[in-house]
């Protein structure tokens, strides 16, 4: 199991991925923003998004969980 | 002339506002947001003023926020900044029809200006070149394929109610142009609220050069020299300078003037600035666009001219001259200014986080215009701008001598900033040797 989380403080600006998705090594999950810089997050792993943890328009914290992949 | 102002911003540019305004004897009004209550700025106005939580939309950009504040206050003029509601034609309006001054251009000149395609055209009607590129709207992807044939690629893709280099992208080729073109409409759409897109001939090498303009009560427009802005990354300003170390006498003279039949032809009142793209080797020009405000760069034209631009803000908006004689504005020496961002410096990726260390150089030449100080926490919801170092010199070597001095002397803690990209930028040989282009970083980044 993989645990996709954020790298930085940012606004989670769309969600592109949704549980229960196949993904594949490379595929943008959610992209986020801060400070007006859109912010891809990328799976780094193939499998399928068990979980999402964030909606559009929530605030996420260096360390919070954005994915899990399985 | 009115006796207090708020002022309709954060960070840097608030802190600058408030201080020429207190300096002149009028009261200073600033407004915050839940992220920035113990900015300097805020403690260094006369009063200050919780508009909303953080989101931008939810306070700076707020109009009933901000008018709110005003009447609560008193305050009986608002200075808008950069950026945020100071492009904003109907804030403007609602501002003058709240009985307040307005520190900025007349609505109609706003509005005139601040769409992109329609300040192209009008610029052209008015004798002042332009570059290749749409005369409407662009609104879906075959039009847009029709456009760059006829104007040639490559071509620049643009937001036509955009600015600060937000959502622009290049396209080399019809596949690069279907790529790129529905993301450019939906970022338009997410930054500025409208979708509409323009294409632009893509002039490769050129030297991104603007100038300063000022709008007298009289009519009189009067251009204040140029600043060369073409040290960029991802297509904003990280450096600007001048003069302009690739514009000749004889350009600059044409530039200058072009600048002011620009502004002469929208009754332009207040400060604003024309932006052009200038080949350096056939010293040809366009004229790109006009910001109808204050930028983010004017302490470089304020340290070569000795002038106030605020304070000439001020001054015009509350009906009256200039505080210098118009017809003899002289410049000397050279200035730089280097943007110090909250992102790491080799890739440019945004780095938030609590200051932990904040100091500041000093010394002969050195101004230091800063938004934050040490526990100040730079948070995702605004631009990365923490603080700008500018530099003056009594000639261009001096002034990057100093500079460099300067960088290394100035050190924050806590979010990752560029400052060591700007001393890789100053060891250049391209940007010491003054013969550079708005490509200059991706160069150095190659």
């Amino acid at each position: 199991m993989t645990e996709v989380r954020a790298e930085m403080v940012a606004n989670v600006w769309q969600v592109v991925a949704s549980e229960g998705d196949s993904v594949a090594d490379g595929d943008t999950l959610v992209i986020l923003e801060s400070m007006k810089m859109e912010i891809p997050v990328i799976a780094e792993s193939a499998g399928t998004l068990t979980k999402l943890a964030v909606a559009e328009g929530d605030v996420v914290q260096e360390g919070d969980l954005i994915a899990t992949i399985e | 002339m009115f006796d207090s102002v708020l002022v309709a911003n954060r960070g840097e540019i608030a802190r600058r506002v408030i201080r020429t305004a207190r300096r002149m004897g009028i009261r200073a009004i600033a407004v915050y947001s839940e992220a920035d209550g113990s900015l300097p700025y805020v403690g260094e106005a006369d009063e200050a003023v919780l508009i909303g939580p953080a989101p931008a939309a939810s306070s700076y950009l707020d109009a009933r926020a901000v008018l709110g504040a005003a009447r609560r206050t008193g305050a009986a003029a608002i200075h808008p900044g950069y950026g945020f509601l100071a492009e904003n034609a109907e804030f403007a309006a609602e501002v003058i029809d709240a009985g307040l001054t307005w520190v900025g251009p007349p609505p109609a000149a706003i509005e005139q200006v601040g769409d992109k395609i329609n300040a192209r055209n009008f610029m052209e009607q008015a004798g002042v070149p332009v570059a290749a590129g749409t005369r409407e709207p662009v609104t879906d992807v075959a039009a847009a394929i029709a456009e760059a044939g006829r104007i040639g690629y490559p071509v620049m893709i643009k937001a036509a109610a955009g600015g600060g280099g937000i959502g622009m992208s290049a396209a080399a080729n019809e596949a690069e142009l279907r790529a790129g073109f529905e993301t450019a409409r939906s970022r338009a759409e997410r930054f500025f609220g409208r979708a509409d897109i323009l294409l632009e001939r893509y002039i490769e090498r050129a030297r991104h050069v603007e100038v300063q303009i000022l709008g007298l009560n009289d009519a009189r427009v009067l251009a204040l020299g140029e600043r060369d802005c073409s040290v960029q990354r991802r297509h904003q300003k990280v450096a600007e300078e001048t003069p302009s170390p690739g514009v000749t006498p004889e350009l600059r003279a044409r530039m200058l003037a072009a600048a002011v039949r620009a502004g002469e032809a929208v009754g332009y009142r207040g400060a604003g600035t024309v932006e052009c793209l200038a080949d350096a080797k056939s010293q040809d020009f366009v004229f790109l666009e006009m910001n109808a405000r204050i930028q983010v760069e004017h302490p470089i034209t304020e340290m070569v001219t000795g002038i106030d631009l605020v304070q000439q803000q001020l001054l015009i908006a509350g009906g009256g001259d200039v505080s210098f004689p118009p017809a003899s504005v002289a410049s000397a020496g050279h200035a730089v200014e280097l943007r110090v961002y909250a992102e790491d410096p080799r890739r440019f990726l945004p780095s938030p986080g609590v200051i932990t260390e904040w100091a500041e150089p000093s010394g002969p030449g050195i101004r230091v215009d800063a938004g934050y100080t040490a526990g100040n926490e730079v948070t995702p919801f605004y631009d990365p701008l923490l603080a700008k170092l500018c530099v003056h010199g009594g000639s261009r070597a001096e002034a990057l001598r100093r500079a460099r001095a300067a960088v290394a002397d100035f050190r924050v803690s806590g979010p990752k900033t560029n400052l060591p990209f700007h001393a890789e930028l100053l060891d250049s040989e391209e940007f010491s040797s003054g013969r550079y282009d708005t490509s200059v970083v991706a160069r150095l980044r190659r």
